[in-house]
């Protein structure tokens, strides 16, 4: 292929029309009431999207939210862009199909732990890998919300549920470490409660060209309450929380007792005691690096049980996206050889009788 | 019209005789290029006029134990003087490349038929691979047959020996050897065939240059040798006027796909995994980007279909190709497809069920499957080719009625038609429906609140309007939850899910479908026979058969399987008898009892391959006499 795509300096909305009029929160909220459970992360994530949408200057008819099934699949609704509320775990092929065919959309995949890990597991890592220009908000609340309170595939283990009375078995996904080795260009976690490092986080996923997975850790009031807690406790947090940011040295902790990300003598991360260790050797994030090693390693930091966990951008590399590789074939194809219907009817070999 | 015998001499010359027309099969290894084969041997044959029908046979295993039974590949071809319906039942020549290929395909001939043999392959191990204990060249078993022994590797490495290929290369152009042979029996051009060589070998003239060698030592052979003093002649066939080539069903099916976008002015999206045999389609379509067609070779069944739905909401004509184990996975999508209502073409090529079933062999059993195999009431339109070259007409069909009605239209090909070719008149671009559509533009809300209501529907067609992201102030959201007609908004209430259902079936009945037309030459036949799909052809030939032998039957076929032509009823009910020969157990056939009350009487075979005109014209002719089925 021969057609120059600009990369790495495209913007991943680069094709979508600016908007010519200034638009509000409102403009972008449906008439539909929202329906999920009072208190849910949901509200969070969603007050979030309507609040940041407008700053993207492009049209509301120019954006696409795509869902499969679950809670957070009620998202589309109450969007007032274009929406599909679609099957489970399928919405990332109808993404792939809407996204590879109009350049001009600013398609989002709105997913969840269930939808998007367990069902529909297998098309999200494809679209992932094939870096599709589509932005993945995947709701993670461990737990099955719609069918009502089932082990999901990032549940802890052992979880007591209505399905596993005695406890899961089952492991759970690391949903960044999954994204990373799928060969994600970005991958991103966040939390609901932060709304300033949540709009941050989509804020990045949306300017990046290619699949963008972020991670959003979700509360489900009623069925997993507080699954994330540690992570909003004022205390806890400072203990817990890693917010890494690109070029940036890994160092968390309250003020008098800071900690810093280390690598280990034998090439593992770990968390050292600032006090301990010297300046040097604490490990500079970089998102941008090719080898996803070193985001593995930052996502694997603490894993199920959030002691530490890692939030930010773990990886934002630019690669050529599926479809404008694929419209990039079809423009080329049509320069080299114009389409001719009678005659490629006609082929080759005829005969007249 | 109808010769039995292809062989039968009408005019005798010294070396000439003629033939209205012949059934030759080359069988081999899956290894020895038959498909190629018989393929060349089938445009020549095209090139010179002659009707035909082909009929390719290959194992699923790509490389089956060579010399085996299981893996014996090969192809049938049918060509005449006049026009033909069918690949024929009985091979007047059989080429078998080896003893395995001579074991397999023996019992399909007549007594008389000519046999081409490859003796050098009739070694001891090969003939105990297939347990012969001696050889059949020698233990008299072939005398009901013109035997032509010829050592054709022997006489191909001579042949191509100046090359300097090594022995096994040389060795495996004796396909070329055959054809060759062939060619010279039934008096066929040779231009072609050596051009094509050349050109298919153009990275590799040795090769180009050894096969050809190969395929003239061949056609030397039959002219010098004494044992073929005969070659025989198949006139140019009366086809209607006009320019012909030869197309396979799936050539036929991805062209009148492309022509479907091109007709309503649609980028074309084929969201498809590999199967078979589908899988043609798939290559075919991603060879014409240049029309502004993508293929997307997604990671499984249900991500082709989903991505073509995706593409269809965007504003493509959204398509997905696949087999009856694929069009199972996809069954969830199309529902989704049936409550958007979004055009969606969905062509199924059926081969053997159950499970994986037989891959490479033809079957027309997923027809209960493509109406009814969905959760819940999920109406959709069906359609069906009857031959190789009616599969472009019918992707035409299906997207005429996926565009108009916003609809899901399941198109059933099957092995048979998928790989069969035939010639076909090319078609006046000009001449082809226009299939333009209308987007949305305006809000249509019926209450004056200048919103976008997705489900108002055009009080005709019962279609919604389609209005495709990018269209400002049409923002509308869809989805899978039952909703309010006209606007659009879920709803769970009782009454409306019952007049949804309904709707939604009222659309697909009132799509509009020519009436069936009934070939009853005499008019005065008491007995319809009425088939489906690919059976056009074996029944056609059966019906010309039995009306040959003084008796009357006429003839229907269904191109529309849903809804229904609306003269249907009539039609089955002007008749005593009414027969549905299938390829399945009996689907069709029950859904005629059910939906007209009539006594339709179904004769079935679900061996993989298809009806032999022979056997249909005994059932028919048995039936016509009064006899029970
Ligand atoms: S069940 Fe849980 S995730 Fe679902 S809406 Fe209620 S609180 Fe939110």
């Amino acid at each position: 292929m021969t057609t120059d795509l600009g990369f790495p300096a495209v913007d991943g909305l680069a094709g979508v029309p600016a908007g010519g009029q200034e638009l509000s929160t409102k403009d972008f909220t449906s008439d539909q009431e929202v329906r999920w459970c009072p208190g849910c992360g949901d509200y969070a994530v969603l007050a979030a999207v309507r609040g940041f949408l407008p700053e993207l200057g492009i049209p509301r008819e120019n954006t696409v939210f795509v869902s499969g099934i679950g809670c957070s699949a009620r998202f589309p609704y109450y969007m007032n862009t274009y929406g599909m509320h679609s099957i489970h775990g399928r919405a990332p092929t109808i993404a792939t199909g809407l996204a590879t065919t109009r350049p001009d959309l600013n398609v989002w995949v709105v997913t969840g732990d269930g939808d998007g890990l367990s069902i529909g597991g297998n098309h999200l890592i494809h679209a992932l890998r094939r870096n599709v220009n589509i932005t993945v908000l995947l709701f993670n609340n461990r737990i099955y919300g719609l069918t009502k309170g089932q082990y999901s595939p990032t549940s802890d283990q052992g979880m007591v549920t209505k399905s596993t009375p005695v406890g899961s078995l089952d492991t759970p996904f690391n949903p960044v470490s999954l994204a990373l080795g799928a060969e994600a260009s970005f991958v991103a976690r966040t939390l609901d409660s932060d709304r300033a490092h949540l709009t941050e986080t989509l804020r990045a996923a949306a300017a990046h060209r290619g699949s963008s997975l972020v991670e959003i850790y979700q509360n489900c009031p009623i069925f997993n309450d507080g699954a994330f807690d540690v992570l909003k406790d004022a205390e806890e947090k400072q203990r817990r929380l890693i917010q890494v940011n690109h070029g940036q040295p890994v160092t968390f902790g309250p003020e008098d007792e800071r900690y810093g990300v280390v690598r280990d003598d034998n090439g593992e991360l770990r968390v050292a005691k600032l006090a301990e260790v010297d300046e040097s050797e604490v490990v500079v994030h970089d998102a941008h690096r090719e080898d996803t090693s070193h985001a593995f390693a930052l996502s694997r930091l603490g894993g199920q049980h959030l002691d530490p966990t890692v939030t930010g951008i773990f990886r934002a590399v630019s690669r050529p996206t599926y479809d404008d590789q694929v419209r990039a074939q079809l423009t080329e194809a049509a320069e080299q050889k114009p389409a001719d219907l009678q005659k490629l009817l006609t082929g080759n070999n005829t005969w007249t009788i | 019209m109808v010769a039995t015998n292809g062989h039968r001499p009408e005019e005798r010359t010294e070396t000439r005789r003629k033939a209205n027309r012949v059934v030759i099969r080359f069988a081999g290894d899956s290894g020895d290029g038959m498909q190629l084969t018989g393929d060349r041997f089938t445009s020549e044959a095209a090139a010179f006029g002659n009707d035909l029908a082909t009929l390719p046979n290959y194992p699923a295993e790509i490389r089956a134990p060579a010399g085996t039974l299981p893996g014996v590949s090969s192809f049938q071809l049918h060509f005449a003087d006049y026009d033909i319906l069918t690949p024929g039942d009985r091979p007047d020549v059989l080429v078998a490349m080896n003893p395995a290929a001579l074991k397999a395909n023996l019992g399909d001939l007549s007594d008389g038929a000519t046999v081409v043999v490859n003796t050098d392959e009739f070694t001891k191990r090969n003939l105990k691979k297939v347990g012969y204990e001696t050889s059949p060249l020698e233990s008299g078993e072939l005398e009901r047959f013109t035997v032509h022994p010829v050592a054709m590797s022997e006489l191909t490495k001579g042949a191509v020996a100046e090359t300097g290929l090594t022995r096994k290369e040389a060795e495996r152009c004796k396909n070329m050897f055959a054809l060759g042979l062939l060619s010279w029996m039934y008096s066929r051009p040779t231009e072609d065939t050596e051009r094509f060589l050349r050109e298919k070998f153009a990275s590799k003239p040795q090769v180009a240059e050894a096969n050809v060698l190969a395929f003239r030592a061949g056609w030397n052979y039959g002219e010098t040798t004494e044992s073929f003093a005969v070659s025989y002649e198949v006139a140019p066939a009366s086809l209607p006027r006009g320019t012909y080539r030869q197309v396979t069903g799936n050539q036929a099916l991805a062209y009148g796909l492309v022509s479907a976008g091109w007709r309503s002015e649609l980028p074309v999206f084929l969201g498809s995994y590999p199967i078979t045999p589908a899988s043609d389609v798939l290559h075919e379509m991603a060879r014409h980007k240049n029309f502004g067609v993508t293929t997307f070779q997604a990671e499984d069944e249900i991500a082709g279909v989903g991505a073509a739905l995706g593409a269809s909401f965007g504003g493509s004509l959204g398509v997905t190709t696949t087999s009856g184990p694929g069009l199972a996975l996809k069954s969830e999508t199309i529902g989704l497809a049936v409550a958007l209502e979004l055009p969606l073409l969905v062509c199924d090529i059926q081969r053997g069920g159950p499970s994986t079933g037989l891959p490479t062999k033809t079957e027309q059993a997923d027809l209960l499957q493509a109406l009814y195999g969905r959760n819940g009431e999920s109406p959709v339109a069906v359609v069906a080719p009857r031959s190789p070259a009616d599969c472009f007409d019918i992707a035409l069909e299906a997207a005429r009625i996926a565009l108009t009605y916003r609809t899901p239209v399941l198109l059933l090909s099957d092995g048979a038609t998928a790989n069969g070719s035939e010639p076909w008149l090319i078609p006046d671009v000009e001449q082809l429906p226009d299939l333009r559509v209308t987007f949305a533009t305006e809000p249509n809300a019926s209450d004056g609140s200048g919103e976008f209501w997705p489900y108002v529907r055009d009080p005709e067609t019962l279609a919604r309007q389609w209005a495709i992201p990018g269209t400002p102030g049409l923002e509308h959201r869809v989805g899978g939850l039952e909703k309010v007609d006209g606007k659009g908004s879920i709803s769970y209430d009782p009454d409306n899910h019952d007049a949804m259902v309904r709707l939604r079936q009222r659309k697909i009945d009132g799509v509009e479908v020519p009436d069936v037309e009934v070939d009853d030459p005499s008019g005065r036949a008491r007995v319809l026979v009425l088939g489906w799909g690919s059976s056009y052809g074996p029944i056609g030939a059966a019906c010309r058969r039995v009306r040959q032998r003084g008796m009357e039957i006429a003839q229907a076929h269904l191109r529309y399987l849903n809804p229904m032509p609306s003269n249907l009823g009539e039609v089955l009910r002007g008749y005593d008898r009414v027969i549905v020969p299938e390829m399945n157990t009996g689907q069709l056939a029950m859904l005629l009892r059910s939906r007209y009350l009539v006594d339709a009487r179904s004769y079935t075979k679900v061996a993989g391959l298809p009806f032999q005109a022979e056997e249909l014209e005994k059932v028919l002719s048995d039936v016509v006499q009064g006899s029970e089925l």
